[in-house]
């Protein structure tokens, strides 16, 4: 017999049948009967004020009104990492949109009619809408109870002030180490709040039955994380909170976590038993649900005269806005990647996750590193001008390789970065002449690297349970989400190899806390990664219960025995065979004749074993993270100079994925991360009127289109396998947008010398860039080189 | 309320409703039809589109009262003889389809585009689904999709 291999082909997706027929369900698709109540929440109108008081006596009385609850009733902190955050809100708003009160009614209209009715008498207070404002010593403080809030080890709160963490990095010695590198550039780059803008607006329905039972069914990537937070803060048992999930419409972070399910929960708990509905409309989706943190990044990195990298020292303020219980990891994780993907042996950074009167910050596709590398990328790029050296080169010369020692201490795994760097360069043709444009139009290259861990605590697990059917098909279970980023097809692979079962027998379910085994989130890119080595786990436990009954049936070892086509067979008996679905239901009889074994079910699990804790003052120690992925993007772009218009042409990208699962869905993610870093690039930014978002439909928010792709994307990977990954594999979902806008700002550069400090390239800064640098040139030779925009 | 007759995917459905009532509202609450999805409401992303009387419509913006007398078609009716449409499979081949959610418009703004043109340029492609966003796939793939379907059709002509 022959296996046919199944890890590394590119099978058709599991899910997508459903999802072109329209038979895949989303929450918003689920049926409650007439009994369902529709939710609508009072929102905070300012960015910073005391509530002085909360007059809901003329909505109680609107007709079909069932509830009305608030922060008197609902005081409980709430939050991952830092518990910051009260379900509604106590005393204070701090941003607008904040939830003040909740209604549930017998209709939407009802409902929104009594949020209109319920009256509010604020304080306004003093606003904060700058991250290094919230530093200075006049600062209005935002979170008088810091130094009582709970908060994870890893995390370093500052009571006080309004530093919510402080990440410090102090390797080697950079004051030193400045004064050998004949090169120095500093430089400031800044970052807006966008937002996720999934097309699945956040829904929820939440149902407290009468045996006192909650029951959720929400848009969530995180259905543990959802019922830990939740349980713990409502002081419920977690088997009496169920949490279910169905397909989900795009997530990109912003359903990460708890978001909207807090306010909900408390309704439900006053209307019960009816189940009680709360569906975002787009406009709150905008200004009420995690945005992406906004950053100022001051970077200083200086090479010698072979354009080595001596020492960065890095300074992050994170704009992280009113509550930062997600978002603190986020400064800590662009503190342990400070210096982006980079071999250098002195480094200081201090990141800091400062609260500002914007929305809340939270975890946005890379987490993080889109941000910092937007800076540290065009410094490099910058360095390279000045010393008259190829980025490629400079990027060879300086990228981490296997071995060397990474800014927080930890030794380097394997890694095929230098090999992305090759095959970009190749792809991109960076070695042949530009092409022309017709005037005005001038063609531009660049490129970037990136690096990314999955920023999570170091024991977040995974588990799976799988169980065989009479026909010998599976069902997989196990509650990392489908998001769109294609992980029921590869664990569906995964299994699939091990039993040496069809992957179209595989079916995986989203899930149910009731009866799907724990996962801790789907974020981080760590599903393919921790997921499947629980997978992989469940399913060897399955096959070695087969193996075990068959060879016992046949007197022979378990070691001479496989299984492929859905048939155990002997490896050197070519008459000894039996099908599974004679196996893994009814039992086989054993060599003394009795009936062993029964319905086959596998289980597996995984936790990270060997991560450490991070000195607070150093940030040194042997393992910060589990491991990277790194890659590679270079583009082509025509700037119009003229009208400023930026379009990328095209775009070369390459990632180092350990094992490609299922490569054509490795590079499905690539061509999407390429849209949505260069929409990020070159479109989008959440425009903030004191705290309060101006352009918040999709309309003003401005996504890139299908007319703004590149003509042309050549996206790839290579495999330098993972030690601890299924089959060798890391993720790479996030890392795919993390390098494209510092490539494209580049390749601006490139095109046309001007410098774009601040996201997103719009034709205005890049205008006001090549008008700057004509009336430059009239002066000295040491300030054309730098166009401020 | 007031009773309508709606003829959706080939079938008539004598129904009360509100004056006010989407078509997205009334087929997904009332008729229990919900591949077009609720995105915005405001005709921005595309997400609910469906086929009324040949022409790609956002639901969410057509009133259901408007809709008597009308063929109205969503991603359920597109089947032929069980079959999934040429479509679909292309979706399915061609990696257009993450996490799903804009996937009933698309395929449905690109079918009312073949049913009209049935071999069109790859920019007639981009014009017919420059309504519908998605945030997965980056639109290529989806383009693609259409694309190939358009070539098959084209072949069969010939």
């Amino acid at each position: 017999m022959e296996k046919k291999p199944i890890v590394g082909t590119s099978v058709d997706r599991t899910d997508a049948l459903e999802k072109v027929t329209g038979a895949a369900k989303y929450v918003d698709d689920l049926k409650f009967g007439p009994g369902l109540l529709y939710a609508s929440l009072k929102r905070s109108p300012h960015p910073h004020a005391k509530i002085l008081n909360i007059d809901i006596t003329s909505a109680q009385k609107l007709p079909g009104v069932r509830a009305i609850v608030t922060g008197k009733e609902y005081n409980s902190y709430i939050g991952l990492y830092l518990l910051d955050r009260t379900l509604y809100a106590v005393d204070k708003v701090r941003f607008v949109g904040e939830p003040v009160a909740g209604v549930a009614a017998d209709t939407e209209e009802i409902a929104r009619e009594a949020v209109d009715l319920i009256k509010v008498e604020y304080e306004p207070l003093p606003g904060i809408f700058d991250p290094e404002d919230a530093l200075k010593p006049d600062a209005p403080i935002l979170h008088e109870n810091l130094g009582k809030y709970e908060y994870a080890p890893f995390i370093f709160p500052e009571p006080g002030t309004n530093i919510s963490n402080h990440f410090k990095v102090r390797k080697g010695d950079t004051e030193k180490a400045f004064t050998e590198c004949t090169t120095i550039i500093e430089d400031e780059y800044f970052v807006p709040h966008i937002q996720h803008t999934p097309i699945e607006p956040h829904v929820c329905v939440a149902q407290k039955d009468s045996a006192g039972i909650f029951t959720l069914w929400t848009s969530s990537q995180s259905p543990f994380a959802q019922r830990n937070l939740l349980a713990k803060s409502m002081k419920i048992p977690y088997n009496k909170l169920r949490v279910i999930v169905p397909y989900l419409g795009g997530g990109f972070g912003c359903k990460a976590g708890v978001s909207i399910e807090g306010a909900i929960l408390p309704l439900a708990e006053a209307c019960s038993p009816n189940p009680v509905k709360l569906a975002l409309t787009r406009e709150e989706e905008f200004n009420c649900t995690f945005v992406r943190q906004g950053l100022k990044a001051k970077i200083k990195i200086g090479v010698d005269d072979k354009g080595k990298i001596l020492a960065m020292e890095n300074t992050y303020y994170w704009d992280a806005g009113a509550y930062t219980e997600y978002g603190v990891n986020i400064t800590r994780a662009s503190g342990y990647s400070s210096t982006g993907p980079y071999n250098v042996p002195n480094v200081k950074a201090d990141s800091y996750c400062c609260y500002t009167n914007h929305p809340v910050g939270g975890p946005m596709r890379g987490f993080g590193m889109p941000e910092i590398h937007w800076g540290i990328e065009q410094v490099i790029d910058t360095i390279c001008k000045k010393i008259g050296m190829d980025p490629f080169e400079f990027r060879l010369l300086n990228v981490l390789k296997a071995g060397d020692i990474t800014v927080t201490g930890g030794v380097m795994h394997p890694v095929g970065l230098y090999d992305t760097l090759k095959k970009v360069k190749e792809d991109i043709r960076w070695d042949s002449a530009k092409p022309t444009a017709p005037s005005p139009k001038k063609v531009g290259r660049g490129v970037a690297s990136m690096w990314k861990a999955p920023a999570m605590p170091p024991n977040a697990g995974s588990s799976a349970i799988l169980k065989f059917n009479e026909d010998a098909t599976v069902n997989l279970m196990v509650s990392g989400m489908e998001i769109g980023q294609g992980t029921h097809t590869v664990m569906a692979q995964m299994c699939a190899e091990v039993l040496g079962i069809p992957y179209e027998k595989v079916r995986v379910h989203t899930p149910d806390t009731n009866y799907s085994p724990y996962e801790w989130q789907t974020v981080a890119s760590r599903l393919t990664w921790s997921m499947g080595n629980a997978v992989v786990k469940a399913s060897e436990n399955a096959r070695q219960q087969i193996l075990t009954l068959v060879a016992d049936n046949w007197d022979c070892s378990p070691d001479e025995l496989d299984i492929a086509d859905e048939v155990v067979y002997h490896r050197n008996d070519s008459s000894k065979t039996i099908h599974l679905k004679d196996v893994v239901i009814y039992g086989v009889y054993g060599k003394d004749g009795l009936l062993k074994g029964g319905p086959i079910m596998g289980i597996g699990n995984f936790i990270p074993s060997d991560v450490t804790a991070l000195d607070k003052e150093t940030g040194q120690g042997p393992k910060s993270v589990v491991h990277f992925t790194t890659g590679t993007q270079a583009v082509e772009v025509e700037v119009d100079e003229e009208t400023g218009v930026v379009k990328v042409k095209k775009v070369a990208s390459c990632y180092d994925v350990g094992k490609a699962i299922n490569p054509f869905n490795v590079i499905c993610q690539s061509i999407g991360g390429v849209y949505m870093g260069l929409s990020t690039a070159l479109f989008e930014q959440l425009m903030l009127r004191k705290g309060e978002p101006v352009n918040n439909d999709l309309s003003d928010y401005i996504t890139a289109g299908v007319r703004d792709m590149p003509d042309e994307i050549i996206a790839s990977y290579v495999e330098v396998p993972q030690a601890d990954g299924p089959f060798g594999a890391r993720g790479v979902g996030e890392h795919t947008m993390v390098p494209t806008a510092p490539a494209i700002a580049n390749a601006v550069y490139d095109a046309v010398g001007v410098r774009i400090h601040s996201l997103p390239i719009t034709p205005e800064k890049v205008l006001a860039g090549i008008k700057e640098l004509k009336s430059l040139k009239t002066k000295p030779e040491e300030l054309k080189e730098k166009a401020i925009v | 309320m007031e009773k309508i007759v709606l003829k959706v995917n080939h079938k008539e459905y004598n129904i009360y409703i509100e004056p006010h009532e989407t078509l997205l509202t009334v087929l997904r609450e009332r008729l229990d039809i919900t591949s077009p999805k609720r995105g915005c409401e405001m005709g921005e992303c595309g997400a609910c589109t469906v086929i009324m009387d040949g022409k790609a419509v956002n639901s969410c913006l057509v009133l259901a009262m408007e809709c008597q007398g009308k063929e109205i078609v969503t991603l359920e009716g597109i089947k032929s003889n069980g079959e999934l449409h040429p479509l679909q499979k292309a979706f399915i081949e061609h990696g257009a389809v993450q996490c799903g959610y804009c996937t009933p418009g698309m395929i449905m703004s690109g079918k009312a585009l073949l049913d009209e043109n049935p071999n069109p340029t790859e920019d007639e492609i981009k014009t017919a689904i420059s309504g519908n966003l998605c945030r997965c796939t980056g639109y290529a793939p989806i383009v693609s999709a259409i694309k190939s379907v358009a070539t098959l059709s084209a072949g069969e002509g010939k």
